[in-house]
């Protein structure tokens, strides 16, 4: 069937910001929509609040809306833009929840817009609980018993005629939010009120538990014809019980026969056949480890996180035919683009294996539980691809970039067999780490099996591993050890440590034996045709497929990785946007990356994809055979960074800003020589390298002291120290993550954090725009609302800090970008931080300016002057737009997680408010960030001692719109004293009603907990915010951002939004 | 102990020798199916050829029994890149490993599957030998190679003499030409009582017992070579029995009725292969296993229309006989292994069978 001719405009509602369970897969699929939409000459417009998402570009789309994602929003978009169709099914849970509401409400039909994809009627039957099982009941498919809830009294009464273990499973939540598996009445109670909660509807799923069987999942498609196909199954290593995005993953499945395989499949079409969906969907299976029994866990109408895996794990681009068939097309009408000549009716085989590894935030969140269940907790993930299995898995577990390169890598050594049987039922990120040790231990499969539920075979395939640990550490490393060693891709450095020899040694070894890595493609076919688009993977001891072509210069581009806090979606905006500039140079382009996630790792971004770990050694196979003319750093975050000195040793030319400034900026002497050398002050600090002299440097400075690990990216072990206590705690916290960079020890001063990004052609810069924090210095930056163009600073200190800048970049010798952090305070201005690199905030500073930062600092670095560019120097004129950049978190998601903010970065994505007022931008912000107040007007204050003066002038500002203030002792006393009404309520610790109470009681709009500096000494403060996060309360631990709230509250007028197409903001 | 395999080409691989030490010579073939191989392996259609598995990591769940295809594994050798060490299934009863040399086929792990498909699929389906002898001569082997044809592998395939699934429903014969189980068992599991008989039965024996429905099956080889069983069929075609035939038997009947076939580059061996029903416009995913294929060029339309076609490369998927109660598909609609979509094709001749009794 041909593309349906009516459909001219259309509206793409992206999944807004980054959250545990909702992450840049939605951008690689909304951009690969957009495109693909494009391509048929559809006229796209997009909603998404996530500013740093390839498709808010507007490259990617006609008109781009950067816009909280609210029912009002959409419709006031749908009133304004008069599209045709909505795609509702691009933008995750997020944009799907909100297209249901349009729907629900009417609304659609009244203004004549259909949603196209997937019909209402079908997001219903395969979302709502109910609708699903007796669906699933009509066409026979298994699921396991259950109930749906809408109270815990409905819950515990079905609980107990099934018998516990139950799960739950909240309706229309992501990342299965709020759900968990209750093996007591008390755990359910617990869990069911919270899930009642968070769920849209108010509805729980209690259902059997069928924890201990195999995960299973298939990727299907399907057409308006009724034609489908399945793209993919993939098998979890963790059994039913630990959620998909927090298990390893394998593709194909491994255990499954074919009679197996084909039940499922068979299955998984007859769901989606009755459940009449158009595009991709998501089945997931658990199957019973021992009988042909199965269950249907849960079908996703939309493409999700595990559909980008699928599409990146064998060459199918779901989200592109997903697109097409809802214009119309069938499958057989969809030429698959990477060989070019098959088309999307088929299904892909694979010739190769793929491990999926979930990246978990507990680098980050050090005092939260490490257990995995079947609430969500990773931010991202890595993906390998090798013909063996092993080989996969080494390789994924060095792309997580947590300093774990092998099976060694957690230690376990100390534990006996007793003590390794308990550590096996923990499920948590490191137990593959504890079955190693238990092979190690000699530990039988079935014993490990029995208490894990883990698949024997892939017991043995760890086993071969731990195997051959024991074969380098006993054995001559012959020429066949290696072989094999390199086979299941132990990296040299591993093999050096357990052969005793170097790095370099076994290096050259490899090389005199001619044992290097091969590239194999991806090509969707199993090398049954020709693939004209295909990417690449390495393999050890087999033909090389890759060849390097010539003519064009050739440019490799390093990716950053897998999305952690710190380090997210913004470094994959600026890798793409650099390929892309490179390409219009005429460069032929080569990425490396491991993420499946992201649009870096789309089959046709850049000329060559190598799907590989960011490693030195992994970076090196392929520069052996690509030999690039030259190496882009600086766009990749902190994982391209620290190449730049492997490269430069392999002979690839670093482009831009030499390894030797990059260096300058870090190393904390050169860069106080610069500093001192331009006249710059930065606050006084020292570097050191023990406890003791730490605690020196800190008493001479005088406390708070800010103390951080040198080389590191979202204040990774950034702590703000108030005495020796502490100084001793940080340091043994940052020695713990294996450091052989030296610690930062820097005087701790409170003034406004101010930060640039310029680009710098070794003459002149352009600053697109100076961006102001609303919280104090001592917040990271990553998690402070950031505000453009910045409204408190006069003419005097902006002419300093573009002057600082220029001088810096100058002496720096900046090609390309640098990003820096100043301190004002009064009219001093200080420097904190300079990152000759791209930063998080240039893909919305580029959005909100106009000024494509990341293409200009690409032309930079390849000799352009900004001058001959058309651009002017020094700082641009100011937008005509105000922007504020939100940051967002996951809190909720990760149990026992701190949530007060400080130096070290704990947010997950951000969104932006653009409008022409700061208020009204300020609002949007707030909105699109989930902060919809005021809703009961109670709110809850205590502060430490000294905010208590700010929090009088706060409060007063609260009572004044109507809030009924509750506060704790210290805290209500001072309100008391400067004339503010509250209610003075107990202690957590005090008898009820208590502070604890008030909050779960679900009344409570607001808690402003601002915890004394250093490290909490009392668990009360931790305790609340925990309380009131898992309650779903706001919670801000900042007097800046409430501050910021109250004026938004207190500007109602500001409520009637404009909304801005930001593909139309031009500056210059 | 080292095994290699030498193709026709002049090409060797080295690899690790799997099941039995013996050396053959035979077709290689690839098969792409990520599941299933131990169906591929009793998948009679394979007699003759040596058979190449492109997913990487083969035998992990060990030997299902009740997944054989037939009573033995048919390949002349077994070539992969991986044989799992341990089986696990809950089915298993034995390992890959044991089972090849059970049934004493030679086989090579070890090598780079890959590189050898890319092979096969630039210069085509050729000969080649699997040897653990190391001081094997080239400028001997080649010419040997070289000669090699899978000649008439029907009659060894086929079953000795007749017999009977018993059942309520229709009277169907089957006859078999290398057929896979579970074409019996499609028409049995819907309720026929299927007589199967061996390749070399007359037209006129399979007519006197009254069938009320004809089924003929997949197979080996060159369909040209199978020139006496042409004939049966050419006979079976005048009747108003109604006629399903799968693979080889759909070339044979295409053969029968003056039809051509033509021997492909590569074949299509695999379970994600896209057939277009050109009645209905859905396309199914289907499992295939050929090497040979029905030229639809000069096809008579007053003889037969296409019915199915390949989506990939529009080769012919099946064929509809003109005013004829026969159909005839290329592919699997049985499956094992591979996608139970067409199945459906046992139903349309279930119904073609009760339409015509009660005509």
């Amino acid at each position: 069937m041909p593309k349906n001719p009516d459909i001219k405009k259309v509206l793409v509602i992206g999944s807004g910001p980054i959250v545990i369970g909702q992450a840049a897969e939605f951008d690689y699929a909304g951009t690969q929509a957009c495109r693909s939409l494009k391509e048929e000459g559809v006229e796209v417009v997009l909603l998404n609040s996530n500013p740093a998402t390839i498709m808010t570009d507007k490259d990617i789309a006609d008109k781009v809306y950067i816009e909280p994602l609210t029912v009002e929003v959409v419709e006031q978009l749908i009133l304004k833009e008069r599209p045709d169709s909505v795609l509702p099914t691009l933008g995750g849970q997020a944009g799907l929840n909100l297209a249901m509401e349009l729907d629900e409400a009417g609304f659609l039909k009244a203004q004549g817009v259909r949603l196209i994809g997937t019909t209402s009627e079908t997001i219903k039957k395969a979302e709502d609980r109910l609708e699903f099982k007796s669906t699933m009941e009509k066409i026979g498919e298994p699921v396991a018993p259950s109930l749906v809830v809408e109270s815990v009294a409905e819950g515990v009464s079905f609980a107990e005629k099934i018998g516990y273990p139950v799960v739950l499973r909240p309706a229309y939540t992501l990342g299965g939010s709020g759900g968990g598996i209750a093996h007591s009445y008390e755990e359910l109670v617990e869990i069911l009120e919270n899930g009642l909660r968070l769920s849209r509807v108010g509805q729980v799923l209690v259902e059997r538990c069928i924890a201990g069987w195999k995960e299973i999942e298939y990727e299907v498609m399907r057409d308006a014809m009724g034609n489908c196909i399945t793209v993919c199954n993939m098998e979890n290593i963790d059994p039913v019980g630990v959620h998909t995005g927090d298990s390893i993953v394998v593709a194909p499945s491994q255990t499954l026969g074919d009679k197996e395989y084909q039940m499922l499949r068979s299955s998984a079409l007859n769901i989606i056949s009755e459940l009449k969906i158009t595009g991709g969907c998501n089945v997931q299976f658990a199957l019973h480890p021992d009988s042909f029994e199965y269950c249907v866990i849960e079908v996703n109408p939309r493409v999700s996180r595990s559909s980008a895996l699928a599409s990146k794990a064998t060459g199918y681009p779901i989200a592109k035919v997903a697109a097409k068939i809802a214009l119309g097309y069938t499958l057989d009408e969809i030429k698959n683009a990477i060989t070019g000549k098959t088309y999307a009716s088929f299904e892909p085989m694979l010739d190769y294996c793929v491990v999926k590894i979930p990246r978990l935030p507990f680098d980050k969140f050090i005092s939260a539980k490490r257990t995995l269940t079947t609430q969500m907790k990773a931010t991202g993930e890595v993906m390998s691809i090798c013909d063996n299995f092993e080989g996969a898995l080494m390789k994924a577990i060095r792309s997580l970039e947590q300093h774990v390169d092998s099976l060694m890598s957690y230690d376990f050594t100390a534990l006996d067999q007793e003590a390794l049987r308990r550590q096996l039922k923990v499920v948590d990120d490191r137990r593959i780490w504890v079955i190693a040790e238990a092979i190690r231990k000699g530990i039988s499969y079935e014993e490990i099996h029995e208490i894990t539920k883990i698949d024997l075979w892939f017991i043995d395939k760890l086993a071969a591993l731990v195997e051959m640990e024991q074969a380098l550490k006993t054995q001559p490393l012959t020429a066949e050890l290696l072989k094999e060693a390199k086979r299941m891709q132990f990296p040299d450095q591993v093999v050096a440590a357990l052969t005793g020899k170097t790095e370099d040694e076994i290096r050259e070894r490899r090389f005199a034996g001619g044992i290097t890595a091969a590239y194999k493609m991806v090509d969707t076919c199993a090398a049954e045709f020709e693939a004209e688009t295909p990417y690449y993977y390495s393999v050890y001891g087999s033909e090389n497929e890759a060849e390097a072509t010539e003519g064009r210069k050739k440019v490799l581009v390093l990716g950053s990785g897998p999305i952690r806090i710190g380090q997210g979606i913004e470094f994959d905006f600026c890798s793409v946007h650099c390929t892309w500039a490179f390409a219009q140079e005429g460069f032929e382009t080569i990425i490396i990356n491991n993420n499946p996630e992201t649009v870096s790792t789309d089959f046709d971004i850049a000329d060559k994809l190598y799907f590989e770990p960011l490693t030195p050694e992994d970076v090196e196979n392929v520069v052996k055979i690509e030999k690039p003319d030259g190496a882009v750093v600086q766009f990749g975050g902190q994982t391209a960074i620290k190449l730049t000195e492997a490269l430069m040793k392999m002979g690839v030319p670093i482009l831009g800003t030499s390894a030797k400034n990059v260096d300058a900026a870090e190393d904390r002497e050169l860069f106080d020589e610069i500093l001192e050398t331009c006249g710059i002050p930065r606050p006084a600090g020292h570097t050191v390298y023990t406890a003791e002299t730490a605690k020196r440097a800190a008493n001479e400075l005088g406390y708070p002291v800010l103390v951080r690990p040198s080389y590191v990216l979202g204040g990774q072990g950034m702590q703000i120290a108030i005495n020796d206590e502490d100084v001793d705690e940080f340091i043994g916290i940052i020695n713990r993550i294996a450091q052989e960079h030296p610690i930062l020890v820097d005087k701790y001063l409170v003034g406004k954090e101010i930060e640039v990004d310029a680009v710098c052609d070794g003459t002149d810069i352009l600053i697109p725009g100076i961006m102001e924090h609303i919280e104090r210095a001592g917040i990271h930056s990553g998690d402070s609302i950031s505000v453009y163009p910045a409204q408190s600073l006069d003419d005097q200190v902006k002419a300093t800090i573009v002057e600082y800048t220029r001088k810096l970049a100058q002496s720096l010798h900046v090609i390309g970008m640098i990003n820096i952090q100043f301190i004002v305070c009064g009219q001093e201005v200080y420097v904190i931080e300079v990152n000759p690199r791209s930063s998080r905030t240039v893909p919305y500073i580029s959005k909100v300016t106009g000024i494509p930062i990341v293409p200009l600092a690409t032309k930079v670095i390849l000799g352009h002057k900004i001058k001959e560019l058309g651009y002017p120097t020094g700082l641009a004129p100011e937008a005509e737009y105000i922007a504020v950049k939100m940051p967002v978190f996951s809190f909720e998601k990760i149990r026992g997680a701190d949530i007060s903010l400080g130096p070290e970065m704990k947010s997950t994505g951000e969104c932006l408010g653009i409008a022409k007022t700061f208020n009204e931008a300020l609002y949007k912000a707030f909105l699109g960030a989930g902060i919809q107040l005021p809703r009961y007007k109670n709110m809850i204050m205590t502060v430490k001692d000294g905010d208590k003066e700010e929090a009088v002038e706060i409060a007063r500002r609260f009572e004044a719109i109507g809030y009924k203030i509750y506060a704790t002792r210290n805290t209500s006393k001072a309100l008391s004293a400067g004339g503010v009404r509250n209610i003075r309520i107990r202690k957590v610790e005090q008898e009820s009603p208590n502070i604890l109470d008030l909050i779960l009681g679900h009344e409570i709009d607001l808690v402003i907990d601002t915890p004394s500096q250093g490290v909490e000494h009392s668990k009360d403060g931790f305790i609340i915010r925990r309380n009131a996060i898992e309650t779903g309360v706001n919670v801000l631990t900042a007097m800046d951002t409430a501050r910021a709230l109250v004026t938004s509250l207190e500007n109602t007028d500001a409520r009637k939004l404009t909304l801005v197409n930001i593909a139309e903001v031009k500056n210059l | 102990m080292k095994a290699f395999l030498i193709l026709e080409d002049g090409t060797v691989f080295t690899g690790t020798s799997i099941g039995s030490k013996k050396e053959i010579i035979s077709e290689i073939v690839f098969n792409t199916s990520m599941t299933g191989y131990l169906e591929v392996l009793t998948d009679p259609s394979y007699a003759g050829q040596a058979v190449v598995m492109t997913y990487p990591l083969i035998g992990n769940y060990g030997i299902c029994q009740e997944d054989m295809e037939s009573s033995r594994p048919w390949p002349d050798g077994y070539i992969v890149r991986e044989l799992s060490r341990i089986p696990s299934n809950f089915r298993s009863g034995d390992t890959i490993q044991h089972f090849l040399e059970k049934h004493d086929i030679p086989g090579i792990s070890g090598i780079d599957t890959r590189a050898l498909t890319k092979i096969l699929r630039e210069k085509g389906t050729m000969n080649g030998m699997i040897t653990t002898n190391e001081n094997y001569c080239l400028e001997e082997i080649l010419p040997r190679l070289a000669a090699y044809t899978t000649g008439k592998v029907v009659e060894k395939v086929t079953c000795e003499k007749s017999y009977v699934l018993e059942g309520e429903g229709p009277n169907v014969a089957l006859l078999d030409l290398g057929a896979k189980r579970n074409i019996a068992r499609s028409l049995h599991k819907r309720g026929c009582r299927v007589t199967v008989y061996p390749a070399s039965a007359s037209a006129e024996e399979i007519i006197a017992a009254k069938p009320d429905g004809i089924m003929l099956s997949n197979g080996p080889g060159d369909p040209k070579e199978c020139t006496s069983v042409i004939q049966e069929i050419k006979k079976l075609c005048q009747t108003d029995i109604p006629i399903f035939a799968i693979c080889l038997g759909h070339q044979l009947v295409a053969l029968a009725n003056g039809a051509d076939t033509y021997k492909m580059k590569y074949g299509h061996r695999g379970g994600n292969h896209p057939v277009k029903d050109l009645q209905t416009g859905r396309v199914y995913i289907s499992s295939q296993n050929h090497g040979y294929v029905v030229d639809t060029n000069n096809l008579d339309p007053a003889v037969a229309v296409p019915a199915f076609v390949n989506v990939n490369d529009g080769t012919n998927e099946g064929l509809s006989y003109t005013g004829k109660q026969i159909f005839t598909v290329q592919f699997h609609p049985e499956a094992c292994p591979g996608p139970l979509d067409s199945g459906y094709l046992f139903d349309r001749f279930m119904k073609m069978m009760e339409v015509n009794q009660n005509a």
